[in-house]
């Protein structure tokens, strides 16, 4: 943003509406990003407001962000949003859904945040079938608090409290939650994707807009897994954490869709 | 006159809820208050299109109530005391973020899983803060049945007046007695909700958050600032009390919800054998009613505490007289009730007798 009024106070030629090949979404604020470099949460934020903005349901769209590095995602978008206690989402999204049922209500949540402390929480709303959105980032570690070990970390993978790598027979296995919930009949969509690649931002993208026609249309929970990094915990550069991802992450998180809704 | 009706204390208070235009309920089985939940279970939402959803724990519908509230709705949950302890974090933020919803704790014997007898044990968590960090709740503690009534309305409008949780402190016998109670009218559900709640954001205005997190010191400084003083205001004009006999007493008998009760027929009998005895029960416990406890203070000679617990809120009557008249305290804990007569006894030996 700054680098584009930066351009156009020198080179007003050159910025003009025909030239304009990047933007960033009008639900976007205006607000230079907290999250380390390379990470994953600004990525997806992008994408999911241009989603919102594509839709033009700005209006008509609610989120909660609990605790977890995006707990200030309501400093960055643009639409009304309610701050939760870690873990707790999804039963803030409930609330607000069933006072508004008329409105599009989405959870933004890491793994720490959904498949540890929130675990009963995000069952049991999938199970009731709350017609919302989560957004489920893992970056198999807790950013938040320096790189503790998540219930999303790989066997063997070092972090804070796994010093010498996660030991699976003491400190149990990593967890698939989306393979978890999908059966669950109140679920509708589940989808693993990824943003560390663009092909793979325009698939994460478009997986985020089917969870909110979907809800639209109210078929029920829709959860979508966004594989990320974290390159300041994972003590890697934004390159190395990538290449992390696709040689780690993807070989035990597969990305694809884990439930699609039936056609009627 | 409202619409008469013999009924249990729980399901009045529910009944009460419905009719006071409760945009939803969210809330967890748990004795002594589950009629509660099953009441409003029946036909509450095809009355008056409410929300009632059982939750998955008591964890999980404070946090509904979170999500509702910031909504701009009307909300409440019950629960009783070792459910009420799982809601403490959650109203702490609700606190801080200032959402307007009420709760009611029907208090049962702990602690720990104790007893589902009725008890008071829970006063200090529910008038003392209860969660982290430095908050309040503005507490109301019904004696009777159609106070279980009452105080719903007044709970939502107090809570809505200062964008604060209310809670209704009760007690395992309140609501499970049946009595006599004069219900209001069914109030309409609100259609238009405070500039604060998300309900989406407003078209050509700024979008609205709700939040309990100040990374700044200096900014969260000025957040407990403002409660503070929201808290003050609540001090000096929300203090509600029922004083009896007062003028020639020369000895006081105080207690709150069920104990006033038990209070009021012990002092009827010391009346009967000559103590000129008056009585002092707190309706509100936060805000304290510090004051009339302070004038009694020169005028008396003594004042008796009668809790259902080890002595929680003679801390605050002892805090208001200033050690200007003695102050002593009889309790029953672990879901024991103490009778007038064992009252009468004890008010004897410390007060006539003088044996302490
Ligand atoms: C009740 C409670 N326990 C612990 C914490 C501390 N805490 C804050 S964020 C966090 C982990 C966040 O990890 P994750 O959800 O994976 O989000 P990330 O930062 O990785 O995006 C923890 C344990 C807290 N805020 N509240
Ligand atoms: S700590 Fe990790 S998850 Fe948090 S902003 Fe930095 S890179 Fe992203
Ligand atoms: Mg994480």
């Amino acid at each position: 943003m700054s680098n584009n009024i930066e351009t156009a106070k020198f080179r007003p030629e050159i910025c003009t509406d025909e030239n304009l090949v990047y933007r960033k979404p009008s639900t976007l604020l205006p607000e230079p990003f907290h999250y380390c470099p390379g990470c994953g949460h600004s990525t997806v934020h992008k994408i999911f407001m241009e989603v919102v903005e594509e839709m033009g349901i700005e209006n008509e769209i609610i989120g909660v962000a609990p605790v977890g590095c995006s707990v200030f995602a309501y400093h960055y978008m643009g639409v009304d949003m309610q701050q939760a206690a870690h873990g707790r989402a999804c039963a803030v999204a409930t609330g607000i859904k069933r006072v508004q049922p008329d409105k599009y209500v989405f959870s933004y949540q890491g793994d720490g945040d959904l498949a540890a402390i929130g675990t009963g929480e995000t069952i049991h709303a999938a199970n009731r079938g709350e017609n919302i959105l989560v957004i489920f980032i893992n970056n198999g570690i807790y950013g938040m608090t320096s790189g503790q070990m998540a219930p999303t970390t790989l066997e063997g993978m070092v972090s804070t409290t796994s010093p010498h790598g996660r030991d699976v027979k003491t400190q149990g296995y990593p967890l698939k939650m989306s393979e978890f919930i999908a059966p669950l009949p109140g679920v509708a969509y589940v989808t693993r994707q990824s943003v560390h690649k663009p092909a793979n931002v325009r698939k994460a993208k478009k997986a985020l807009r089917q969870a909110l026609e979907y809800q639209k249309q109210g078929l029920g929970f829709c959860l979508v897994e966004i594989v990320t990094n974290c390159p300041s915990n994972w003590r890697m550069t934004p390159a190395q954490a990538n290449q992390y991802i696709e040689e780690k992450m993807l070989a035990f998180y597969k990305l694809g869709d884990i439930k699609v809704p039936e056609v009627k | 006159m409202g619409e008469i009706k013999l009924m249990k204390g729980n399901e009045a208070l529910a009944e009460a809820m419905i009719r006071a235009g409760c945009d939803a309920y969210f809330g967890y089985p748990i004795t002594p208050q589950s009629e509660v939940l099953e009441y409003l279970s029946k036909d509450a939402t095809q009355r008056t299109g409410m929300v009632v959803l059982q939750a998955e724990s008591e964890v999980a519908a404070i946090n509904m109530i979170y999500g509702a509230a910031a909504c701009g709705r009307r909300v409440m949950t019950t629960s009783s005391s070792p459910g009420i302890s799982l809601m403490q974090e959650g109203l702490s933020y609700i606190a801080s973020a200032e959402l307007p919803c009420v709760l009611t704790n029907v208090v049962r014997g702990g602690p720990g899983l104790g007893t589902i007898q009725p008890s008071q044990a829970d006063y200090f968590q529910a008038v003392k803060g209860g969660g982290h960090g430095d908050y309040r709740l503005i507490v109301l503690a019904p004696s009777s049945v159609q106070e279980m009534v009452d105080f719903v309305r007044l709970s939502f409008d107090l809570a809505e007046k200062y964008r604060n949780p209310v809670m209704i402190l009760a007690d395992g016998a309140i609501g499970q007695m049946m009595e006599k109670v004069e219900l209001f009218d069914q109030m309409p559900r609100k259609t238009e909700f405070p500039d604060w709640a998300t309900t989406g954001k407003p078209k050509d205005k700024e979008r609205r958050y709700i939040t309990s997190l100040h990374i700044q010191p200096e900014k969260m400084e000025e957040i407990n600032k403002h409660l503070q003083a929201k808290y003050k205001q609540i001090e000096k004009d929300e203090v509600r009390y029922e004083a009896f006999n007062l003028d020639d007493a020369e000895y006081i008998l105080t207690g709150y919800g069920l104990g006033a009760r038990i209070c009021r027929k012990a002092m009827d009998i010391l009346r009967e054998k000559g103590y000129k005895v008056g009585l002092i029960r707190p309706i509100t416990l936060f805000p304290f009613p510090k004051k009339v406890y302070k004038e009694v203070a020169d005028k008396v000679k003594g004042i008796l505490d009668v809790e259902m617990n080890s002595g929680q809120m003679v801390e605050d009557v002892k805090l208001s007289v200033c050690g200007k008249t003695r102050v002593e305290y009889y309790g029953r804990m672990g879901g024991m009730i103490p009778s007038p007569e064992e009252i009468v006894e004890n008010f004897e030996k410390l007060f006539i007798k003088g044996e302490a």
